[in-house]
């Protein structure tokens, strides 16, 4: 087992651990040299795995109960006195529940909490519909201020709650139930908040994911190339919020043809804001967006929803199939343009 | 230390003039929420010109206390206030309410030196005050935080929620008020959403309650002085007011909730506060009666 730079914990932990358990940890490490960390939680202490905190910390965890809008209001006014509140709930909490208060006493008010919401997407499958967030993204990336990351996998959530506090003002990170695949290998790829990681080079079409759907994405690549000679590009963009506008011009340019996909409504959220992007620039391809087709979401084993809504690996590959078969303008002085 | 009889008439006559600024600056701005600013004007009075440590030349102070308006509406009251206290110039509030103007009806903290939190939807100051609390404790700073909030604020169910935290937290260094002028919007708080027995919810949430006439120095010095050396508990201050008081037309009336003021109602406001020798409650129609 090798210890990875900037961790007490080792690789083989990453690969067995959840989102939120890295989380818990990566906070650990933060908060041995940076005295301003504190982690707050309403009544989820267990559920978002800041227990390895807690252990280590006990002074610093504040657990508010369930109440939701006192959770956020109170980290504001800890950020006020000078404090860098980490607070994690469930993502259907922090952002519709207690959104108020995320918007108006912390973005507003531009301040240094970090916001942690665990079980986005259908990843608490069986929980239903109330426990269940597929409009997160499209709510917090409306936020001004507010910074929207979804990481892939454990590995990327380190590299997010480091990068989080780096940067000055609200950052949401949002984390599945923590029974997703690991797709990275290690931290060490290069994590910027803003830039999309490409996880494979292709030529024919780009599939831009976030969160689950980059594991599923790269699976969906390596069958396309193997079963169909298709060269797809995927890239990780994990970053909703400030979007990385280069990465996909870029790949427009160069594949002209773009599938986002997301544990999400396909109103609002990563989709729309690639879909943003290229409509601003005025130039065209074939698109398409895969996740809950506005709806709410059914109960299941996440897996079983991910297959339903086309956001695993074959899903994604029949998503690939329909959009090759789509036309675009050709336009060859297109290129000129730029 | 009792707030001395001289202090008490120095208190008095500053807020007559607080509150014939807060007239001024009702008639720059087209209107504002004239009735409840007037209403916890003393307690603003007695707040910032004898209790609060702050530094107006130095807004960001680490160690001053911490002052949130959770009653956010009232912002035409604490900017008076803030511009009287040097935080900025007076002259500035002739711009309330105007195009890129630093400040609106709810203040922004980020625009408006000396406003601690960003405040106007109900019910999210307590919170925010809380978590200053839990701030200054946990960094060992001695600076105590107060919070203002509106009677008909307490419907909010955030509230209480912010109420169970103090208490669970032992937050002494928490002082709340309530600017219980027993009227919102709509009408009288009793006939909208009653709020009594407004005390016992309190205690019965664990706070320290003192209930005092909002209007009267002696009364609000002790409470707050009363709040500063109680332990393991938050204090609230139930403080009973009437809306608009000081102005004769405007006192214990619903509708000057929020209003606009031409000059010549102006004049005849600040000729009524003048003329205002006391600031008790006592005399003031009875709270809770028919409208």
């Amino acid at each position: 087992m090798t210890a990875v730079t900037g961790t007490t914990w080792n690789v083989y932990d990453a690969n067995t651990l959840t989102q939120a358990e890295i989380y818990g940890r990566v906070l650990c490490d933060l908060a041995a040299t940076d005295a301003r960390i504190v982690a707050l939680t309403a009544d989820l202490a267990r559920s978002t795995k800041i227990g390895v905190f807690q252990d280590k910390y006990p002074q610093r965890v504040f657990n508010v109960g369930i109440a939701e809008q006192n959770l956020f209001g109170i980290a504001a006014g800890m950020a006020k006195s000078g404090l860098l509140p980490f607070v994690s709930t469930m993502s259907a909490f922090a952002s519709m529940r207690a959104l108020e208060q995320v918007r108006t006493d912390i973005c507003y008010q531009n301040l240094d909490v970090k916001i942690i919401a665990t079980h986005g997407g259908v990843s608490f499958g069986q929980a239903g519909t109330t426990h269940h967030c597929t409009e997160d993204i499209a709510i917090q990336r409306s936020l001004a201020n507010m910074c929207v990351i979804v990481p892939a996998d454990g590995w990327e959530t380190a590299n997010a709650v480091r990068a989080a506090v780096q940067r000055p003002g609200p950052v949401y990170i949002r984390l599945g139930r923590g029974f997703e695949p690991t797709h990275f290998e290690n931290d060490d790829y290069g994590f910027e908040i803003g830039k999309a990681v490409t996880i494979n080079e292709g030529t024919d079409i780009t599939v831009i994911a976030c969160g689950v759907a980059v594991y599923h994405a790269a699976e969906a690549a390596k069958l396309l190339r193997d079963q169909d000679g298709i060269s797809v590009r995927v890239l990780d963009v994990h970053t909703i919020k400030p979007i990385d506008e280069v990465a996909i011009m870029a790949a427009v340019t160069d594949t002209r043809r773009i599938l986002v996909v997301e544990e999400h409504n396909v109103i609002g959220g990563l989709g729309s804001a690639v879909a943003d992007v290229i409509a601003a620039s005025g130039k065209g391809c074939a698109f398409a967006k895969s996740g809950l087709p506005d709806c709410y979401s059914e109960v299941g084993y996440p897996e079983d929803l991910y297959g339903h809504y086309c956001i695993d690996g074959d899903g994604i590959v029949g998503k690939v199939r329909e959009l090759l078969k789509r036309e675009f303008e050709a336009d060859e002085d297109w290129q000129d343009e730029f | 230390m009792p707030l001395s009889a001289k202090e008490i008439r120095s208190l008095q006559a500053k807020a007559r003039q607080l509150r014939c600024d807060m007239v001024d600056v009702t008639v720059w701005a087209g209107g504002a929420h004239i009735g409840g600013a007037l209403s916890m004007a003393d307690v603003l009075t007695a707040l910032y010109y004898h209790y609060l440590k702050v530094k107006p030349a130095q807004p960001d102070w680490p160690e001053r206390d911490r002052f949130v308006l959770s009653k956010g509406h009232g912002g035409v009251g604490l900017s008076a206030v803030l511009a009287d206290k040097g935080y900025f110039d007076k002259d500035l509030l002739h711009e309330f309410n105007h195009f890129k103007s630093p400040f609106g009806m709810h203040l922004d903290g980020n625009k408006v030196p000396g406003v601690d939190a960003s405040t106007g939807s109900l019910g999210h100051g307590l919170s925010m005050s809380v978590g200053m609390a839990l701030g200054a404790r946990f960094q060992k700073q001695t600076w105590r935080t107060y919070c203002l909030l509106g009677d008909g604020e307490c419907n909010e169910g955030s509230v209480w929620e912010a109420a169970m935290a103090a208490h669970q937290f032992k937050l002494d260094t928490l002082t709340a008020f309530i600017d219980r002028n027993h009227m919102m919007i709509d009408g009288r708080t009793e006939d909208i959403m009653s709020l009594e027995p407004l005390a016992e919810k309190w205690r019965a949430f664990g706070w320290e309650v003192r209930e005092i006439d909002g209007h009267d120095y002696a009364q609000i010095g002790a409470a707050i002085e009363g709040a500063q050396t109680t332990k393991g508990a938050p204090t609230m201050i139930v403080c009973d007011t009437v809306k608009g008081k000081g102005v004769d037309f405007m006192e214990d009336q619903v509708k000057w909730h929020y209003g606009s003021i031409d000059s010549e109602l102006a004049a005849r406001a600040k000729a009524s506060i003048q003329a205002a020798s006391g600031a008790t409650r006592a005399g003031a129609p009875a709270a809770g009666g028919a409208s």
